[in-house]
């Protein structure tokens, strides 16, 4: 039988974090509830999709809250369970502000035998005025 | 491409000799957990790849602006530590809106790693 899994860690996972995808994209962490994480993707011009007008790229909101969202079933489960991203839709509401740091907030909203349930929203300043919109499912990959 | 910093943060290259298809070799910096692309990442190499065929299909008019509304992705197998190729394919140009389909895979296109749907606003001078 396979060990359990550790008690999620928060700290050290955003530090081990930093040498992946997160840690190209500048990815940091803001603040985080019992199933919540809210991250930040500050403005860097080696992200922008749209040179003309300077706008970030739809991409790395992508991952910034398929990010958040995985957080955000960590937190949830309280385990470290390893899981993986099923699906993910997401609606890009507005282009972000030039220059704005891009705020994202994942939430996971029910957790199942063998799926997650996420969803979360993106904002450049004003959480009442967003920048995407995401629904997701995370398969848990132990099973 | 090489007008999308994006791109290039991320790593993905055109295919020489196919408008339409690109590749983004592995490194640190699409890694999700060890060994593993990372869903943000394939997602986005995605969205790179829609792009370029819809302004491939759109060439002729190179003033439309082209503008995300949304972006569905399928995520069918983890991407391991190796190159990935994409290619998009544009099921509907309309006179607003465009379709376009994206496919992810890493030895062979008929076992993708992800499928993405996208739709696209398009903004004519």
């Amino acid at each position: 039988m396979a060990p359990p899994d550790p008690a999620f860690d928060l700290t050290a996972f955003m530090a081990l974090m930093q040498a992946g995808h997160a840690g190209l994209l500048g990815v940091e962490y803001r603040a985080h509830g019992p199933d919540w994480t809210e991250l930040a993707l500050p403005y860097q011009a080696a992200l922008i999709g749209d040179p003309e007008r300077g706008v970030l790229a739809s991409g790395p909101i992508l991952a910034l809250m398929d990010t958040a969202c995985s957080i955000a079933v960590f937190l949830k489960h309280g385990l470290e369970r390893p899981h993986a991203t099923l699906d993910l839709r997401i609606d890009y509401v507005r282009p972000a502000k030039p220059g704005k740091t891009v705020t994202g907030r994942g939430e996971c909203y029910r957790i199942t035998r063998a799926i997650a349930f996420v969803r979360g929203v993106a904002h450049d300043g004003d959480p009442a005025d967003p920048v995407a919109n995401v629904a997701g499912t995370f398969m848990f990959t132990d099973l | 491409m090489d007008d999308l910093p994006y791109a290039h943060a991320l790593g993905a290259q055109p295919v020489e000799g196919d408008p339409t298809l690109l590749m983004l070799p592995f490194s640190e910096g699409v890694v999700g957990r060890p060994g593993f692309l990372h869903g943000g990442a394939i997602g986005g190499f995605l969205e790179v790849a829609s792009i370029v065929a819809l302004r491939h299909a759109l060439a002729i008019e190179s003033d439309a602006r082209i503008k995300p509304i949304n972006l569905t992705v399928d995520f069918m197998r983890g991407g391991r530590d190796k190159p990935t190729f994409a290619r998009g394919v544009v099921t509907r140009l309309g006179t607003r809106v465009a379709n376009v389909d994206a496919t992810a895979w890493q030895d062979d296109p008929a076992r993708p790693i992800a499928a993405a749907r996208m739709n696209y606003l398009i903004v004519r001078a």
